[in-house]
């Protein structure tokens, strides 16, 4: 394709919001959310935090997330929610914007604390799980020609999968696979309120 | 005889012979500890219980109290320190609580609640380790193994005494190897408490999966802090 006929998402018309909604929520603490190498469901787990949503949106606004569609950081953020490990050169980049553009970022869940479950694949040398995937799956169509997938626009795999910490400086990390959404809540609750953050032994879950 | 020693400053009267731990846990104050335990001889390989006494750093379950002894548990750089131990533990192995059987009754996860642990500050190292699973009634998880030696010298053949499990080679090479032969001549009940012996999710018992649900397992029950704190520590 040719470069100038590119468009990406965020470059099409969209309907502006209604100018007094968009002050109220400009005026709220700006989170921005992405889920990585995961399953997003730590972003459901953010759900899970129930009636207590309620309050916290009266004081914080969701930006670039999938829960909102947005496709771009618009501007910058307070908190940057991660979840998921890094596992190709796409996470990295995305990350490190991350990083440029809010404040405190927080790995949330296994996978953005220490690789998770994806990371059971740093036991394997990547050739290997290349060729589980691609070449000797179980799954694979009969008769078709055996390839691994490779092309610029695809992102490449990183050796290993890593915790976000080990790219980018990240300030807080709330565990569990998923963190209980009131572990969420108490992390973002006490950050919202200037509060120290502190996530008590009775709520800290590694599973 | 009874000695006079003090804990973060709090005079105690104590049993002479007593060790710290113990002494510790009878006066409410929690020292976390993972190879220790209670009515066994003590084997002092994890060192989670190392306490600052008169200056210098020890493992509280290996050291009985003395006439005098100043014991700081509390002060903030031995609790780092204790926190980092745990930390270690957790880079050293692969530790993945979601898919391990013994989430939940795993006394590593639950020492790690209790030392605040959310996320190693070494990294993470992944080194690949092979599952033995020739015994008919136990996998044998090495990636799990944090080298306590609780199944090395407490789990022994009814018979003979003899060891059935064991440490092959040193440091980065050292992995828990099981005697299968003797293994497989361990009753079902020998099975499960070689199961419960072992602090983390290493020794599994083929017959046990994931059969309590979560938020009732048994450090979801009981904090492993109020287990120490009543005296039983497991």
């Amino acid at each position: 394709m040719n470069e100038e006929t590119v468009i990406f998402s965020h470059e099409l018309p969209a309907t502006p919001w209604n100018p007094e909604k968009q002050d109220i929520e400009d005026a709220k603490i700006q989170v921005a959310m992405i889920g990585f190498c995961g399953c997003w469901g730590c972003h459901l787990s953010f759900l899970d935090m129930d009636e207590e949503l309620l309050g916290l949106l009266e004081k914080v606004t969701i930006t670039r997330s999938s829960f909102t569609d947005l496709k771009r950081i618009p501007h910058h953020c307070t908190i940057g929610f991660i979840e998921g490990g890094i596992a190709n050169d796409e996470n990295i980049e995305v990350l490190e914007h991350y990083r440029e553009n809010c404040d405190i970022l927080i790995s949330v869940g296994a996978c953005a604390v220490w690789g998770g479950t994806p990371a059971m694949r740093n036991v394997v040398p990547l050739e290997e799980c290349f060729r589980e995937a691609y070449i000797d799956s179980p799954t694979a169509v009969p008769g078709a020609k055996k390839t691994i997938p490779y092309h610029n626009d695809i992102p490449k795999i990183t050796t290993k999968v890593m915790p976000c910490h080990e790219v980018v400086k990240m300030d807080y990390f709330i565990p569990g696979c998923p963190p209980d959404g009131q572990a969420i809540f108490k992390v973002l609750n006490d950050l919202v309120n200037g509060s120290e953050v502190d996530l008590p032994a009775d709520v800290n879950r590694y599973d | 005889m009874i000695v006079k020693i003090t804990i973060d400053g709090q005079a105690i009267n104590a049993r002479e012979g007593d060790t710290i731990v113990d002494v510790a846990a009878q006066n409410g104050v929690y020292i976390p500890t993972l190879c220790y335990t209670k009515g066994k001889p003590c084997l002092g390989t994890c060192r989670t219980c190392s306490v600052n006494v008169d200056g210098r750093v020890m493992a509280a379950c290996t050291i009985p109290v003395r006439e005098g002894m100043e014991i700081d548990v509390n002060g903030a750089e031995i609790t780092d320190m204790r926190k980092a131990l745990v930390e270690l533990l957790f880079s050293e192995g692969n530790h993945n609580c979601p898919s391990c059987e013994k989430s939940g009754r795993c006394e590593l996860q639950a020492t790690g609640y209790e030392v605040d642990m959310m996320v190693s500050r070494f990294p993470y190292r992944f080194t690949p380790r092979v599952v033995d699973h020739a015994s008919k009634t136990i996998w044998l998880e090495r990636d799990r193994c944090i080298f306590c030696q609780r199944c090395v010298e407490f789990v022994r053949d009814k018979e003979t005494d003899q060891k059935i499990f064991s440490i092959k080679g040193r440091g980065t090479q050292a992995s828990i190897e099981i005697d299968v032969d003797l293994a497989n001549k361990m009753s079902a009940n020998q099975v499960c408490e070689a199961s419960d012996l072992c602090p983390v999710g290493c020794i599994i018992d083929k017959t046990q999966g994931f059969d309590v649900p979560i938020g009732k397992r048994k450090f979801e029950v009981k904090t492993i802090r109020e287990r120490a704190l009543e005296g039983t520590h497991r």
